[in-house]
């Protein structure tokens, strides 16, 4: 129905925004993962943002989550069991910098779309009350 | 008499519709503030309105033309009273293409939030002079 589509516009913005927010905390969690379950460094993730619908009204999704290919950070650890022959330990790619960045974007256009639901609710409302007084 | 009332509110209809059309462009650039290359739309909407209300037979339809005559004139309203949508121009560029600008789109959000809510008492006072009107004594 066109008269609810700015609920799935927002709606569809606010899910984007946490599955984003997720992927940050993900990162930031496992930042120090030496090994995942395939054994290998954990590496950093990011969302890829797509406009979704036709043009006029267009919401958003996550069209893909990609994996960062900066190379992995390298430490000398010398005594630690996953060091490599020289001695080296490869830890996660994750910069906590960005993500905690990532993570404040993420959290304000999350709080700009509850607020466009929460007006656009109020309208309906009002629309709704047309007549009566 | 029922199409007479009908007129009567007919171009509040028609501006509450576009403001209603007017939030949901809105709504799509705010949600779509951090995609990369999209670019923020907007309408001109006194250009829409005054389109969607023309009396005058420009109501955005193509005149037809009669080489005989008993040919018949078109004079339907056209469906397509869509308005023209148009680009915002960037007063910022930014690296990955998205042209909205939070700001400005939530100022515009804001201000027709009021004007729908505007046009929404414009239309209940005239039903409110309406019913007034058709009391019996």
């Amino acid at each position: 129905m066109t008269m609810f589509s700015i609920f799935q516009i927002s709606g569809s913005a606010m899910q984007a925004q946490s599955q984003r927010m997720n992927v940050a905390a993900s990162n930031l969690a496992n930042a120090d993962s030496v090994a995942g379950p395939d054994g290998q460094p954990y590496r950093a993730k990011q969302v890829v943002f797509e406009a979704r619908g036709r043009d006029g009204s267009a919401g958003v999704g996550v069209s893909r989550v990609v994996e960062d290919a900066t190379p992995l950070r390298r430490e000398y650890r010398p005594g630690d069991p996953n060091a490599d022959d020289q001695g080296y330990v490869s830890l996660p790619n994750v910069q906590p910098v960005e993500e905690m960045v990532n993570m404040i974007e993420a959290s304000r256009s999350y709080q700009a779309n509850v607020e466009v639901l929460n007006t656009s609710k109020q309208m309906m409302t009002k629309t709704l009350t047309l007549g009566e007084g | 008499m029922l199409d007479k009332l009908a007129s009567a509110l007919d171009f509040d209809r028609q501006a509450l519709g576009l403001r209603f059309e007017r939030q949901k462009v809105l709504a799509g650039n705010i949600a779509n503030a951090d995609t990369p290359n999209f670019k923020a739309r907007d309408f001109d909407f006194s250009k829409a309105l005054a389109q969607a209300t023309a009396r005058d037979g420009s109501r955005g339809q193509l005149a037809m033309t009669t080489t005989s005559t008993g040919h018949l004139q078109g004079g339907g309203e056209s469906v397509g009273t869509a308005p023209r949508m148009l680009y915002r121009v960037p007063d910022q560029p930014s690296l990955d293409g998205n042209t909205v600008n939070m700001d400005v789109e939530r100022a515009a959000f804001a201000d027709n939030t009021v004007r729908y809510e505007t046009s929404l008492t414009l239309i209940n006072n005239r039903l409110r002079n309406l019913k007034a009107a058709m009391q019996p004594e």
